[in-house]
């Protein structure tokens, strides 16, 4: 059953829903009786509550409640929790200030909640809203990092003094020195990694609904992580115990990272559901979410790297300032740390590395992980840094990483990772000649002559993925194992159901999982169901983010499936009077190797259920589960390069071509692989070209819609031309690296040194909008 | 209050509704035809994109008092019974679709895309054709690519009939 | 967006009279204007009086050298009518890159001008080729009609019913887009009109919403060329200067998008 099963081009199961219109969204379920609620935001970054009035509200037509921050606090339900703990260089544990759902007496950025309006009816809740009166002195604010590191900047928490959350480092700073020292070029660089906002297409949204004889709460909620949030909702923030909450992730409408976190506002839905003992339902419109959706990136950094006299790498030394907003989102401490700075190597062999991240709160909107999460801000700054090299240099910018590039495994870096395998030279080739890399100067040439600025750029990504190995994040401070599990039910007829805690927002595991199922048994994809997304269906699981599904989960899949071979084998065996050693499975059968004598799966699950003549001592039935820890993690590397025209006149970028070349080890299904690389270049250059929020001085969100917050579209974009190199990840079973944040993480450097490549200037930063392009042309000239 | 009669997907439908109703929320919440999706409030995103009169329109900036009295269809509306439009189906085969929830106003879209420029589709034409549909995973490559199978599908639909 | 009363007259003297017992209610034509304020409840009209199935408020006509659109016509209409085409074939362009193919399904060249928002394409269109802004009580010049950022000379309860364009010699529209918006980060309309009157109006890049350009309109006068506008040098004062572009940048884009109305 080779058409199916694992490298086979599989139209999606999932796609026929999702074409019709039939998709399940959060926001397309509606329950009997059930409310609607609005917040009350604040319109300022920082400000004292003094008072909430809602006896005008409360008048309104058709409005059941309102619920205020000091009610939440009242009512013991939990702050909002931040799950990796990073010590600073002293020692000292992170320094954290509190954040309610609903800000009882401070708000720290525009947007947060102090109130929420529980109406019959969508807009009667909005006109609930507008009648809260609240009562703020306005604080003065510090929105940006530089604000807020300032002597005498406002103070967001009094945990925190100078706004700094941790002053962080990794590496040995005495052997980056000495490596300074011995240099005979150095090159340095100040860069800023702008912020984004993640922009799912489906707004977050949450349905809670409470069963007061049960005392049970059912919440439908956009996750990627449906059992983390329960998890966390219970254990930590005290809305619900565990084992009376079910968390539904149904169809969820893209994620990037921004619909794993728990916020504010599930918390607030299942807490408002007991209060008003009616289902409550809650859906962000998209000003909302550009408010509210915890942002990404955010960097400045200074950076240096040492070189000897033939262009080899000695040294990289670093000095990054993260902005974290008002409040510490789930995983956000982990992001600028481990998830970035490990990354620093790249693909290089450098001796020694040195770098200190100082996390830094400000009154803006929190910042966490978002596609990519740490590891696109290292790529673009280590491969802006070596383009800088070669120009400096003035030698070709592929030899010198070339002649940089780790070329034995497995390879320790100074920064904790140790890349198991990789073919760093197999992908820069497949992109050069992709690229017809030899034959630009002569474009670029042609070009000139008609007036026309042409630019090459490469970038030359590595990143770590299927986190991870879960005493590896504990001992570096994360408060959760990164397991996964699965569970495989065949039924007595032979039909199967995998059920996952991986989630699929987009990703295809529907297809993808059924394909590996189909492809070790030999059956059609259409005899798998792949279940996920439903606490009260999925034994456990950790979710979907950082490209770790197919890593993690499916080697889950692959441990469970192989116990149910196992005891599947055993029955097969003992029906036909064979020893289990000689049972192969083939085409949907289990056959006695080198005979003709075989058992169609179906007969041995009706065998396993039906329990009439099963090996002494067996259970009946044929289920079986298992827990996947991955002993490392996974490292998708490539080689992307895009060459682009500058219209001078107006500093407008065209894309001329764009080629990326990845190793992601083994793909099950490359169609779904692509997809995955398309559209994480599109959020590359996105951030390259297009993307970034702004706050003005006063906190205030200028990108808060898509009126000024530039999301790509489709002419803004080319086609892609994309090459697989491979080599096979040792660490799980079938050799899979992921492949979900590649194309975000290595694009945007490629994007940038193209252009600066074409305009000659190398002083530009992202996004790179016609504005800021025109303007370096002018000052080059 | 007013009331609202449509044909919707072929069939008259009639609903009371607030003034303020927009047509997206109608068709959701009132008719339960929840494919066409939310996806801003600034009239950009196109995930909301339905067929008025033959014509594709954001839903989300229609009051229902415009609409009354028109032809719609929506996503729903398109397949004819089991099979799908040979743009669903392009979409499909081409993986012009990864999380779905820009995908049915994408559809619609592209078949009025389709009807207007007859066979005469080529990649920079579709690509500026999809100004007012905004999507975030595929990148808009497969899409581009559905979209243009699809026109040739279609072309071939035609001339048979 | 706030409760509201939708109207849905039959002829412009009944629209006129519903706005005339309200004077918190709003025309509404395509809606691609007032619906999206009204929906972030920036607008909160008592009612909205529909005129965009008035018969006598829709169609393109052309009588001699005049091309007139009628207010509630939409741009795919305006796009597609051979008319405009023929006539002035640098409006069909204006409005086949005007908003996105569902916006412009809907949208009007009423509501296109009767904002004077300073990004809209139209006022460059309407102020370069010196139209007549027709209301349901009089005749305004685009000279007189546009007064500023999102004001213009109608008075409440005044209605567009349409506007007059006179067929010029050569004219041409370019445009640099808003990245995130797809307004008019900076649009050029360009104009020679038959009895050699050169004007030339930007949208897009003025405080005060759009402008004449004086000193590219001596340029062309002189020469109806790109090379003759390499010199001209456009003051960034009183352009609007945010994110997407300085003062400086739209200053240069004038210049630019006029090079290349031309064509």
């Amino acid at each position: 059953m080779g058409v199916e099963g694992i490298g086979a081009r599989v139209t999606r199961k999932e796609d026929k829903r999702f074409v019709t219109g039939k998709g399940k969204y959060v926001d397309d379920v509606r329950v009997h009786g059930m409310t609607y609620a609005h917040f009350v935001r604040s319109p300022h970054a920082h400000a004292k509550v003094k008072g909430i009035d809602i006896s005008e509200a409360m008048k309104k037509t058709g409005v059941v409640a309102v619920l205020t921050g000091k009610e939440i606090v009242e009512d013991k339900i939990g702050n909002l929790i931040c799950g990796w703990m990073i010590h600073s260089k002293d020692g000292s544990p992170m320094k954290m200030g509190a954040w309610p759902a609903m800000a009882p007496e401070t708000v720290r950025f525009v947007g947060q909640a102090v109130a929420v309006v529980i109406g019959e009816t969508r807009n009667q809740a909005r006109d609930g809203a507008d009648a809260v009166i609240v009562d703020y002195e306005e604080l003065p604010a510090a929105a940006s990092i530089k604000a807020a590191i300032a002597p005498g900047a406002p103070q967001l928490h009094p945990e925190a003094p100078g706004n700094v959350v941790y002053d962080w480092a990794i590496g040995d700073e005495k052997a980056t020195s000495d490596a300074f020292a011995k240099a005979a070029h150095k090159v340095s660089f100040e860069l800023t990694n702008n912020r984004l906002v993640p922009n799912a297409m489906e707004p977050r949204a949450a349905i809670a609904e409470y069963d007061e004889a049960e005392e049970h709460f059912t919440l439908h909620t956009t996750s990627q992580n449906p059992h983390v949030a329960r998890l966390v909702l219970s254990a930590f923030y005290g809305v619900a115990q565990e084992h009376k909450l079910r968390v539904i992730a149904p169809d969820v409408g893209g994620g990037f990272g921004s619909k794993i976190f728990i916020y504010p506002e599930e918390m607030v839905a299942l807490w408002a559901s007991k209060k008003v003992n009616r289902p409550v339902k809650w859906t962000s419109d998209r000003t909302e979410a550009f408010l509210t959706d915890a942002h990404g990136r955010d960097h400045v950094s200074k950076a240096e790297m040492a070189f000897d006299a033939n262009h080899k790498m000695l040294g990289l030394r670093v000095k990054t300032h993260a902005n974290f907003g008002a409040y510490m989102s789930l995983f956000s401490s982990s992001v600028p740390t481990y998830l970035y700075a490990t990354l620093l190597s790249g693909q290089y062999n450098i001796p020694a590395i040195y770098a200190e991240v100082m996390g830094v709160y400000t009154n803006t909107t929190p910042v966490d992980a978002y596609r990519g999460a740490g590891r696109p801000e290292a790529s673009y700054l280590l491969e802006r840094l070596i383009e800088t090299a070669a120009r400096q240099f003035k030698i070709d910018p592929a030899e010198l990483r070339r002649k940089n590039f780790i070329t034995s495994f497995p390879h320790q870096t100074p920064v904790i990772m140790a890349y198991d395998t990789g073919d760093f030279n197999a992908s820069l080739d497949a992109a050069l000649k992709e690229i017809d890399y030899a034959g630009f100067p002569a474009r670029k040439a042609k070009a000139k002559s008609e007036g026309k600025l042409r630019g090459i750029g490469l970038s030359c990504y590595i990143e770590a993925c299927g986190i991870a190995p879960s005493k590896a994040v504990g001992s570096l401070g994360a408060g959760v194992g990164l397991w996964e599990s699965a569970e495989v039910r065949v039924n007595p007829v032979g039909t199967i159901e995998i059920l996952t805690g991986s989630h699929s927002h987009g990703q295809g595991h529907e297809t993808t999982f059924a394909q590996v199922v189909a492809d070790r048994l030999g059956i059609s994809i259409n005899q798998v169901s792949i279940v996920h997304g439903d606490t009260d269906k999925v034994q456990f699981g950790m979710g979907t983010y950082g490209s770790r599904s197919g890593a993690v989960g499916i080697s889950a899949i692959v441990k469970a499936m192989e116990k149910m071979e196992a005891k599947a084998k055993k029955i097969a065996a003992h029906h036909l009077e064979a020893s289990e050693q000689d049972i192969v499975i083939e085409n949907g059968e289990f056959k006695v190797t080198g005979t003709d004598k075989a058992m169609a799966l179906a007969n041995v699950a009706l065998s396993a259920y039906t329990a009439h003549n099963l090996p002494d001592g067996m259970e009946p039935g044929l289920k079986e589960s298992a827990f996947y820890d991955p002993s490392n993690f996974t490292f998708p590397a490539g080689s992307y390069i895009c060459e682009v025209e500058v219209d001078a006149g107006t500093g407008k970028t065209t894309f001329i071509n764009f080629v990326a070349a990845d190793d992601f080890g083994r793909l099950i299904n490359p169609m779904i692989v692509e997809g995955q690389v398309h559209g994480g270049i599109a959020q590359g250059i996105g951030q390259a070209l297009l993307e970034g929020a702004v706050y003005d001085d006063s906190g205030q969100l200028v990108t808060a819609s898509y009126m000024d917050y530039a999301m790509p579209r489709a002419d803004d974009l080319p086609s892609f031309k994309l090459q697989h190199t491979t080599t096979l990840c040792p660490g799980n079973p079938l050799g899979i690296k992921g492949c979900g944040e590649a194309g975000a993480i290595g694009s945007s450097a490629a994007v940038i040194n193209a252009i600066t490549d074409a305009i000659g200037n190398n002083k530009l930063e992202m996004p790179a909008t016609p504005d800021r392009v025109w303007h370096a042309i002018q000052a080059r000239a | 209050m007013s009331a609202i009669k449509l044909t919707v997907n072929g069939k008259s439908v009639s609903a009371d509704a607030e003034d303020r109703t927009l047509l997206v929320h109608l068709l959701r919440d009132q008719l339960g035809l929840t494919g066409t999706h939310v996806g801003c409030d600034t009239s950009q995103c196109g995930a909301c994109t339905v067929h008025i009169d033959g014509r594709a329109v954001k839903s989300c900036t229609v009051l229902v008092g415009q609409a009354n009295g028109s032809k719609i269809t929506t996503i729903e509306g398109l397949s004819r019974g089991d099979e799908l439009h040979p743009m669903q189906a392009a979409f499909r085969d081409n993986h012009g679709l990864q999380c779905g929830y820009c995908t049915p106003g994408m559809i619609m879209s592209a078949v009025d895309m389709v009807h207007r420029h007859g066979g005469k589709l080529d990649e920079a034409t579709v690509r500026q054709e999809l100004e007012g549909n905004i999507c975030r995973c595929t990148g808009y490559h497969n899409i581009v690519k559905s979209v243009l199978d699809a026109a040739g599908r279609m072309k071939v639909a035609n001339a048979a009939e | 967006m706030y409760e509201t009363t939708y109207h849905r007259p039959s002829s412009v003297d009944e629209a006129a009279a519903l706005s005339a017992r309200d004077a918190e209610a709003k025309y509404l034509a395509g809606g691609h204007t007032l619906i999206p304020v009204m929906k972030q409840r920036l607008a909160s009209p008592t009612a909205v009086i529909d005129i965009g199935r008035i018969p006598a408020l829709i169609g393109v006509e052309v009588s001699g050298d005049m091309l007139t659109i009628k207010a509630a016509t939409t741009y795919f209409d305006i796009m597609n009518s051979a008319d405009v085409k023929k006539s002035i074939p640098a409006i069909a362009h204006l409005t086949s890159v005007l908003g996105d193919p569902q916006v412009r399904a809907r949208g009007t060249i009423g509501g296109s001008i009767a904002n004077n928002d300073p990004a809209a394409d139209f006022p460059a269109a309407v102020l370069a080729l010196g139209a007549t802004v027709k209301t349901n009580k009089r005749s305004i010049a685009a000279n007189d009609f546009f007064k500023g950022l999102f004001t213009t000379a109608l008075n409440d309860g005044e209605l567009i019913t349409a506007i007059s364009f006179p067929v010029p010699a050569k004219a041409g529209y370019s445009k640099m887009r808003h990245p995130a918006s797809r307004f008019a980060l900076t649009g050029v309309f360009v104009a020679q009109m038959k009895n050699g009157d050169v004007r030339v109006a930007a949208t897009g890049a003025s405080q005060n919403g759009v402008m004449r350009v004086p000193g590219i309109e001596t340029a062309l006068k002189a020469n109806w060329s790109a090379s003759a506008l390499e010199n001209v040098k456009i003051s960034p004062n009183g352009l609007i200067a945010d994110i997407h572009g300085s003062a400086e940048y739209r200053a240069n884009l004038i210049k630019v998008m006029a090079q290349r109305a031309l064509g």
